[in-house]
């Protein structure tokens, strides 16, 4: 029988611990994976044990008082901190969501914080995106119409057609989704990933683009759409409650519907 | 220097910093003028701190009502307070419509009317023929407007197939000994390598300095970084003691509830339950402009009739409006009141505080976007090679309060003039200034000095202690004895900036060593602010002096120049310049200040 180990280097080895003070009464432990790109050693799990009666609600405020109080060494990306701007997603108490929108007290017991799955990582939780960043632009996600434009005003767009785009521009490209998906795990050389295939749909719905066919036939691929098998770990994952999977099935049906 | 650092160089025609709306903006109009641009940014573009905008961007469009853009005009005058440039002004305005024409036909998702156009609501300060009622001005996406807006722009710029350097972190201009600028130094945070851009001319659209004080609406990457670099290379920052308070950031998390939630229709009560801005406000009440509305949340409050357990907030009242117009118009804020304030906004009410929100002051340009080094023979004096747009920058256009939904318009109508200006003054065929072995050697010890820093202070127990003075001490109600008060407290805390210690020594991703660059930013823009606030003897707009209530324009108005010494314990120089008191054309004349009042 063939054995199959891990590489070496990847396997995640027990770290620090930092404890709370004495007088804390409310302590809960965060174990956060951290990598030192420098050493060459081994990603490892430090615990930090938080007083939660001296921390802010969320497991982001967390990670800022871990970084302003206990180690300053943690890195993490973070930016407005209500949910709109997609930095700090990362797997939480084993799902991927954004840690400014996580309320600690979702989790029971020790708090779990790793990034994103299946993605290079350049530091502790900080994972390199530039393949989905890239895929997104290969889709071409602008508005596409040869159409000219009124001179003096707005092309029209009737309110029935507009809602077509509710549940997809408010996407935040934060790939908590697409990096839930085990076919993204598997194949994200070359399937797009629900990240990307929603922003897809989002110019496909769009009333004003006229590259519906040119857009589907760049979809129309073994691996950029068909490696999606409804698994619906995006849905399930997304922080935002949107709904990549419908999307991924409405450009197959979109597809279907031109073929019949 | 401790180390000797390889430093990668590159050649532009223009690099702009930053990549929010205004940066988006400048970088799409030097891209399509042919010009070789590099845009480079702290966060990956749709990161940057427009994506939180959410009620709308001003235009006259009139879509729901007759508008005219003399009246957008009028209410951006009155709402600065008239410490706007109105030249400034009039070329904001009147470009607003296009402007919003051109993002649509980028394919913004607007929402729409019964009609199909642009759905416009009405929002503070905004008002039908100069002041007799609100209209609707504010183009909106749902309550995500400016998340709607910067994804368009990326869009167009990756159309347009822009050069982006993501999360690189800017450290200084490189100054040439004429006093132009020839490029800046920035720190690749993956790679951990040092660049220098030789650009024939830099932009700068590096958003606002919030995090200066404890309690913001900000994201944290709003550390004001260019003011910092411009503060470095001896130039001066205008208008800085003006810094806006939104009325409505939810009560201790400080998130933002759009101001569009009163323009569809919401109003603010105190623990009587009495709908008090009518007393403030008796015309447009809840849709005056914040500043006014701020104040009268923070007088209610300190005549004990503020909401809660110590009356220490207000409640924002939306749950007559009914679920459908909240989840259709207000989506966002309907949620983002129940993550961060547990409240479900269909039901009951929302509590609220004014919340630090907007720097109207900044890096001083013309209305084309061209940086000032004011001089007294000529205070429209430039720095050839620089320019600046959207919050980092101080047209002026907002003068001491900014109206709502004028931000939005600010970035893309002053990034654009930033991209048709350079154009026009860039030469892609030039050949390029030579930089020298020592350009931008300041910088990397700079660098290097924070990087080894092993004093007894961790960064954020400054920062802390920074922005706790600068909330206290510098806040909705300023007196001489709490700005003199907190001018000392600063000085003490920013004398403390040479003790500060760093833990992390990484060249990646090195997030310690980023937060104390910009720190030392942080503390630029809050000397310089509470500097100019202390010398301003009289109440106008944001700076409300308790001291001297009333508008003195015989002797302020004029915009303040501070000029903050980096090097010597952020010790701040004064100097003024005055206000543009002409129109950029003949079709609208100036308009005389007045009283004010909504």
């Amino acid at each position: 029988m063939v054995e199959f180990n891990l590489p070496a280097n990847s396997v995640v080895k027990e770290g620090k611990t930092f404890s709370a003070p004495a007088d804390a009464k409310n302590v809960r432990a965060f174990k956060i994976y951290r990598f030192d790109p420098d050493s060459g050693d081994n990603p490892r799990t430090d615990t930090y044990d938080i007083d939660l009666d001296k921390c802010g609600p969320m497991v982001l405020d967390a990670l800022i008082k871990i970084k302003n109080e206990i180690d300053a060494t943690l890195t993490f990306r973070r930016s407005c901190r209500e949910g709109i701007c997609g930095s700090c997603a990362m797997n939480i108490d084993g799902r991927n969501t954004l840690a400014c929108l996580k309320p600690i007290d979702d989790i029971k017991g020790e708090v779990k914080i790793y990034p994103l799955p299946h993605m290079p990582v350049v530091k502790d939780l900080v994972p390199d995106l530039s393949q989905p960043y890239a895929q997104l632009a290969s889709i071409e996600p602008w508005l596409k119409a040869d159409s000219p434009t009124p001179p003096d005003g707005e092309r029209l767009q009737s309110r029935e057609e507009r809602a077509k785009l509710d549940g997809l521009w408010e996407c935040i490209l934060c790939f908590s989704c697409s990096t839930a998906c085990p076919s993204y795990w598997w194949n994200s050389d070359r399937y797009l990933g629900p990240a990307v295939l929603l922003q897809a749909y989002r110019w496909l719905a769009d009333s004003r683009d006229e590259y519906t066919g040119e857009r589907l036939d760049a979809l129309e691929d073994p691996f950029r759409l068909y490696r999606c098998h409804t698994i619906m770990n995006c849905t399930n994952t997304c922080p935002k409650g949107l709904n990549p999977a419908l999307a991924i099935t409405e450009i197959k049906k979109m597809i279907a519907e031109r073929r019949a | 220097m401790s180390e000797s650092y390889k430093i990668i160089d590159h050649n532009y025609d223009v690099v702009v910093m930053g990549a929010g709306g205004a940066g988006l903006r400048a970088t799409l109009g030097t891209v399509e003028a042919g010009l070789k641009t590099a845009c480079i940014t702290k966060v990956f573009p749709t990161r940057s701190h427009t994506v939180a905008a959410q009620g709308g961007i001003g235009a006259s469009l009139g879509n729901m009502s007759e508008d005219h853009w003399q009246w957008h005009m009028y209410d951006t005058v009155k709402g600065s307070d008239w410490l706007g440039d109105q030249d400034a002004i009039e070329y904001m305005c009147r470009n607003a419509v296009p402007a919003v024409h051109e993002l649509e036909h980028y394919g913004m998702p607007f929402s729409r009317t019964e009609d199909g156009k642009i759905y416009q609501r009405p929002f503070g300060g905004h008002t039908r023929d100069h002041g007799k009622a609100p209209v609707e001005r504010a183009c909106a996406a749902a309550d995500r407007t400016g998340h709607a807006m910067l994804h368009t722009l990326y869009q167009q710029c990756l159309k347009n197939k822009a050069e982006f350097f993501v999360e690189y972190i800017a450290l200084d201009l490189i100054m040439d000994e004429d006093g132009s600028c020839k490029g800046l130094v920035a720190w690749d945070l993956d790679t951990g390598e040092l660049h220098r851009f030789n650009a024939k001319m830099v932009i700068l659209a590096s958003g606002g300095y919030g995090r200066a004080f404890f309690s913001c609406t900000s994201a944290h990457t709003c550390t004001g970084d260019g003011h910092g670099m411009v503060a470095r290379a001896g130039l001066g920052l205008q208008d800085m003691e003006f810094v806006q308070f939104h009325p409505t950031g939810i009560y201790g998390s400080g998130c933002l509830i759009t101001e569009g939630a009163r323009g569809e229709g919401g109003y603010l009560t105190n623990s009587e339950g009495e709908r008090f801005m009518e007393r403030y406000a008796p015309t447009v009440k809840d849709l005056a402009s914040r500043d006014v509305v701020s104040r009268g949340m923070a007088q209610e409050i300190r005549d004990g009739r503020g909401v809660g357990e110590h009356g220490e907030y207000i409640h924002l009242h939306l749950e007559h409006l009914g679920s459908e117009v909240l989840w259709e118009r207000l989506p966002g804020i309907t949620e983002t009141a129940k993550i961060f304030a547990g409240v479900d906004a269909t039901k009951e009410p929302i509590p609220v505080l004014p919340t630090v929100h907007y720097n109207m002051g900044g890096i001083p340009t013309n209305y084309k976007g061209e940086v000032l080094r004011p001089t007294a023979k000529d205070p429209n004096a430039i720095v050839p090679g620089l320019m600046a747009a959207g919050e980092a920058a101080c047209v002026s256009v907002h003068g001491a309060n900014r109206l709502g939904t004028n931000s939005l318009l600010d970035l893309v109508v002053f990034g654009r003039a930033c991209g048709l200006h350079a154009a026009e003054v860039v030469d892609a065929k030039a050949s390029f200034k030579e930089l020298k072995a020592t350009d931008g050697e300041e910088a990397v010890e700079r660098f290097d000095r924070l990087r080894w820093a092993k004093g007894s202070r961790p960064t954020a127990d400054i920062r802390l202690e920074m922005q706790r003075v600068m909330q206290s001490n510098c806040g909705v109600f300023r007196t001489s004895e709490i700005l003199k008060e907190g001018k000392d407290k600063l000085s003490e805390t920013a004398k403390t900036l040479p003790d500060v210690g760093v833990s992390d020594r990484s060249l990646i991703w090195n997030s310690d060593l980023v937060e104390t660059l910009e720190l030392e930013n942080l503390m630029t823009c809050a000397a310089a602010t509470m500097n100019s606030a202390e010398a301003r003897h009289e109440s106008r707009g944001a700076h409300a002096h308790e001291d001297f209530p009333k508008r003195d324009d015989e002797t302020w108005m004029k915009h303040t120049i501070a000029t903050v010494d980096t090097d010597k314990g952020y010790g701040v120089d004064l100097t003024y310049r005055p206000v543009n008191n002409f129109t950029l054309t003949d079709e609208v004349s100036y308009i005389e200040p007045k009283e004010r009042v909504y």
